[in-house]
């Protein structure tokens, strides 16, 4: 008849321990979400979007909202997954969007050899704010619209650079 | 007073129901409607529109986007901004794929994606190789209706 004693105790620390389970996965849930959908934070790092952004690395507010209703507009910077390799993401600034010209340098070190394009249907073009050291649409062309993932709303790490980005 | 509080509590258990369903369906796997018949004779090989098959989209290929030649995935149109296509993998990045008049290298972070009934599949023919990031998930299996019940190779 121990035993039967044991079930009972042990089966009120069970529900216990699994309610405390399943607030934690609701918690993580809405982590999830709001990431995902709404706001999230990013680290970018790199030289590409001087003077905007910092070399060693910014920590940046970025909404999920906008590019979901077709907001993103021109001279936005946005997060866009990087066409080149899925599992990274690239942060650069929108300088066209469907149907506009452009002409850019080839290479803007050496001459100026101009290349006109027009940014087809679902594209936009981006492009770093650095452009001596920026892999971005003058490299791998025009990116569809549906890679960009979030649009950087203000700086909030290193403090002394605290607000938003233009 | 008791049906504010009713209704708190349904509104309470409604939101938790619906985040912890978006969660399960970007990072597990969800069920969705296939339309059109540019997948036939895999998925959809009738045209009647009310006998759609649903098919079990799993997203844990999403972590690292590592796909093999021959896997079914839903990828987010590069043209059309709110539009989602089901088709088959036949190109990785660094492969040639030859289509109609020329023979054309995949880059790199992308792929060539075809329908299986090439007659009237709008795919990389069309729009060209689409990069990786635009997956949405791998199909696996056909979950309705019943009687198409199969995974999908």
């Amino acid at each position: 008849m121990r035993w039967l004693r044991y079930l009972n105790q042990w089966r009120g620390t069970a529900k216990e321990a699994l309610e405390q389970v399943s607030i934690v996965a609701k918690f993580l849930c809405l982590i999830h979400v709001t990431d995902r959908y709404i706001i999230s934070s990013t680290h970018v790092q790199g030289p590409s979007m001087l003077p905007t952004l910092n070399l060693t690395g910014d920590v940046i507010l970025a909404e999920h909202l906008s590019h979901r209703f077709g907001k993103i507009g021109l001279g936005d910077i946005v997060l866009v997954r990087s066409p080149t390799d899925p599992t990274r993401m690239v942060t650069k600034r929108v300088l066209g969007l469907e149907g506009h010209r452009l002409s850019f340098s080839a290479d803007p070190l050496v001459g100026d050899s101009s290349i006109s394009v027009v940014v087809p249907k679902g594209h936009v073009w981006i492009q770093g704010d650095n452009l001596y050291a920026s892999t971005d649409s003058r490299n791998f062309g025009p990116v569809p619209y549906n890679l960009i993932e979030g649009k950087a709303l203000l700086r909030v790490w290193p403090p002394r650079f605290f607000g938003s980005l233009r | 007073m008791g049906i504010q509080n009713l209704l708190w509590q349904v509104t309470k258990k409604a939101f938790t129901g619906g985040i912890i369903g978006v969660t399960i369906s970007d990072r597990c796997c969800s069920v969705v409607p296939v339309r059109g018949d540019s997948m036939s004779p895999t998925l959809n090989p009738q045209r009647n529109s009310y006998l759609d098959d649903y098919v079990l989209v799993e997203k844990f290929c999403l972590q690292d986007y590592k796909f093999v030649r021959g896997d079914v995935v839903v990828f987010s149109s590069p043209t059309h901004f709110k539009d989602k296509y089901i088709k088959r993998i036949v190109g990785l990045p660094g492969e040639w794929i030859s289509s109609s008049r020329d023979v054309i290298r995949v880059p790199e972070g992308h792929c060539w994606v075809e329908g299986d009934n090439k007659a009237s599949s709008l795919d990389s023919r069309t729009f060209g190789p689409i990069p990786l990031g635009l997956i949405r998930g791998r199909v696996t299996s056909v979950v309705w209706p019943p009687q198409r019940v199969s995974k999908i190779s």
